[in-house]
């Protein structure tokens, strides 16, 4: 072998690596690039329409404005229900798994569904929510779009509040626990003490995730042109009517959900960061 | 001075048979205490289960009529009438397939490449924001997706993006199929193209994340042997990592099949199976959030809940394989 030979492998292995680097570097751009334009445009189409009658009006008939009053107030009450229906259950759960039962047949097994609830199909906890809640009732209701919500919300609790607990130091435990600590108190009092910043962290994502869920609101709460605050009636929520209003061919609809849908993500992101900054605060 | 009055006996709480009633009293309250909560915790963990097995029956219960009606010809029929009564799955099961597959191969290169610079090339100071943009792209809802595919991007398509295509591949054999016309700028392909943005961040989140659990003393090893960038990372880096980044893709996999919302504004919503990937298609969850709340029929409402059991159940077997590759990369990292 020459050394010229060596020379022209090499450079030919430099470019290799050159060129397969480029590609990272251009993918990286593709990614952050579809971020910027999806917030783009999102800004462009919706930002104009944003005024203080949307938070004041009701959704308005074809051809008419209006605000988005009603699904914004819907959105709300059906999030913070859904939220406080799933979140104990979830962080009840995560204790179990982290504290009770960590190397226990029955964590494995919860572990494992969990963790696959946690990725399924949205719209098959709406279709499961449909069969026991709303087809025994006989109508669509507001209550049955918060626990669809629910559903969602206790995987991310559970996972965020096992693994928040896992961080927690053993000796702290025992310290307390060799002060004549009772079991429940210790995991109240100081395991949950010491990990509350990731367990909020965790609500907040699932809040995130939830506020922005259209699919299982769909065949539970249905949707509502009218201000409702009755859980059990149909409800209007802001996704729905993004849904409802963007395939319309009314132009005032379609603007109207450009407006809510910026709505819906800047409340999502800013959800979604707050829990990130949280969370690497409390990691410091 | 405390002291002395605290232990003289005339203070009622240092009487010695009140002490033992109160401790016992207090005890039993701890106790019962204790016992409950973790009754409260063991039910809660159960109700996870409970969950998931309710989903199981009650959609197997509610498919039933259309399983019992059809039978195995479900599967493969491709008719889907309200009318005459007559469903089959096989169009929205194509389509959901179809659909994440070809979102699946353009979402791992690129979300592989990403991992790839953040881990191997980015500098330090831009790690976590170019990270946390990337993870942005998973906050965003699903319905933000479709709304933003029907006005901007299947537009965008139609025009500059699909002519060229049908174009190019006008006179090749069998691309000419894949890429017929006419450009209706929603379809199969515009919908695979807003999955794979879609599942981006899951792909790229999880590889990085395995990525950077390669101890550096092998890398530098490679480094040190006169390995280029490339070499490192083909040779080292993705063999050591390759089960988590499978499972990485799996998830991702798992989130495009049952994604709704995107998919129902862009894929046009047609119950057939076309050669070509530009033109309209269904999905199964496209089918659900369209036809679920109009269903006209008993044999309607089964028909949707089963191939909603079908979707849940080809996801649960994405989401499992991919849970367990996970699981056993954590148990090699524990050891």
């Amino acid at each position: 072998m020459t050394m010229a030979f060596d020379q022209v492998r090499y450079r030919s292995r430099r470019r290799r690596s050159a060129l397969t680097m480029g590609l990272c570097w251009f993918a990286t751009a593709v990614g952050i690039s579809a971020l910027l334009i999806i917030l783009g445009t999102l800004l462009l189409k919706g930002f104009g329409g944003l005024g203080i009658g949307v938070f004041t009006q009701m959704t308005p008939p074809p051809g008419s404005d209006g605000g988005l009053l009603n699904p914004i107030v819907g959105s709300l009450i059906m999030t913070v229900l859904g939220v406080a229906i799933g979140t104990p259950i979830g962080i009840l759960a995560g204790t179990y798994l982290a504290e009770y039962g960590r190397h226990s047949r029955l964590s494995s097994v919860v572990r494992f569904v969990n963790d696959i609830l946690l990725s399924a199909p949205s719209i098959i906890m709406g279709l499961f929510v449909y069969t026991v809640m709303v087809a025994p009732m006989g109508h669509f209701s507001g209550i049955a779009g918060a626990v669809s919500l629910a559903v969602l919300v206790i995987p991310i609790v559970v996972r965020t509040t096992e693994d928040m607990l896992l961080l927690v130091p053993t000796p702290l435990r025992e310290a307390a626990s060799a002060l004549g600590m009772p079991r429940s108190l210790v995991i109240k009092q100081v395991a949950y003490k010491a990990a509350r910043t990731g367990m909020i962290t965790g609500v907040l994502l699932a809040i995130a995730r939830v506020s922005g869920e259209t699919a299982p609101l769909l065949f539970t709460a249905l949707n509502s042109q009218f201000f409702s605050t009755n859980l059990n009636a149909p409800m209007a929520s802001l996704p729905a009517v993004i849904f409802q209003f963007a395939l319309s061919p009314y132009a005032e609809w379609q603007k109207l959900a450009w407006v809510g849908a910026l709505i819906i993500t800047a409340a999502v992101l800013t959800l979604s960061i707050a829990a990130r900054a949280l969370s690497a605060k409390g990691s410091k | 001075m405390t002291a002395v009055t605290t232990s003289s006996p005339s203070n009622p709480s240092f009487d010695p048979s009140f002490d033992r009633d109160d401790r016992k009293r207090a005890l039993a309250g701890l106790r019962f205490g204790d016992q409950v909560f973790a009754f409260f915790c063991r039910a809660a963990a159960i109700a996870v289960l409970v969950i998931l097995s309710g989903v199981f029956v009650s959609l197997i219960g509610g498919a039933w009529p259309a399983f019992h009606k059809f039978g195995l010809a479900f599967f493969v029929t491709e008719a889907w009438n309200p009318v005459t009564d007559n469903f089959g799955a096989i169009a929205p099961i194509f389509g959901t397939l179809v659909t994440s597959a070809i979102a699946m191969l353009i979402a791992v290169p690129i979300g592989l490449g990403i991992a790839i610079f953040l881990t191997e090339l980015c500098p330090p100071a831009l790690r976590r924001p170019l990270g946390i943009a990337i993870e942005l792209l998973a906050g965003i809802p699903s319905i933000i997706y479709g709304i933003w595919g029907l006005f901007f991007f299947a537009p965008f398509l139609q025009q500059y993006v699909q002519p060229a295509l049908i174009k190019t591949f006008a006179n090749v054999p069998v691309l000419s199929t894949l890429f017929a016309g006419p450009p209706y700028g929603i379809g199969i392909l515009t919908s695979a193209l807003v999955l794979a943005i879609m599942v981006l961040p899951f792909v790229t989140a999880v590889s990085r994340d395995v990525f950077d659990s390669v101890p550096a003393v092998l890398k530098e090893a490679a480094y040190g042997l006169g390995c280029t960038r490339w070499e490192v990372v083909r040779n080292i880096v993705i063999p050591f990592t390759r089960v988590g980044v499978i499972g990485g893709c799996m998830l991702g996999l798992g989130r495009a099949l049952g994604e709704t919302m995107a998919v129902t504004f862009v894929i046009g919503n047609a119950h057939r199976i076309s050669g070509s990937i530009l033109a309209p298609g269904t999905t199964i969850s496209a089918t659900i959030a369209n036809e679920f709340t109009e269903a006209v029929g008993d044999m309607h409402t089964s028909s949707l809940l089963a191939i909603g059991l079908i979707l849940f159940i080809i996801s649960f077997i994405v989401l499992a394989l991919a849970r367990l590759m996970l699981m056993r990369l954590d148990v090699k990292a524990g050891k």
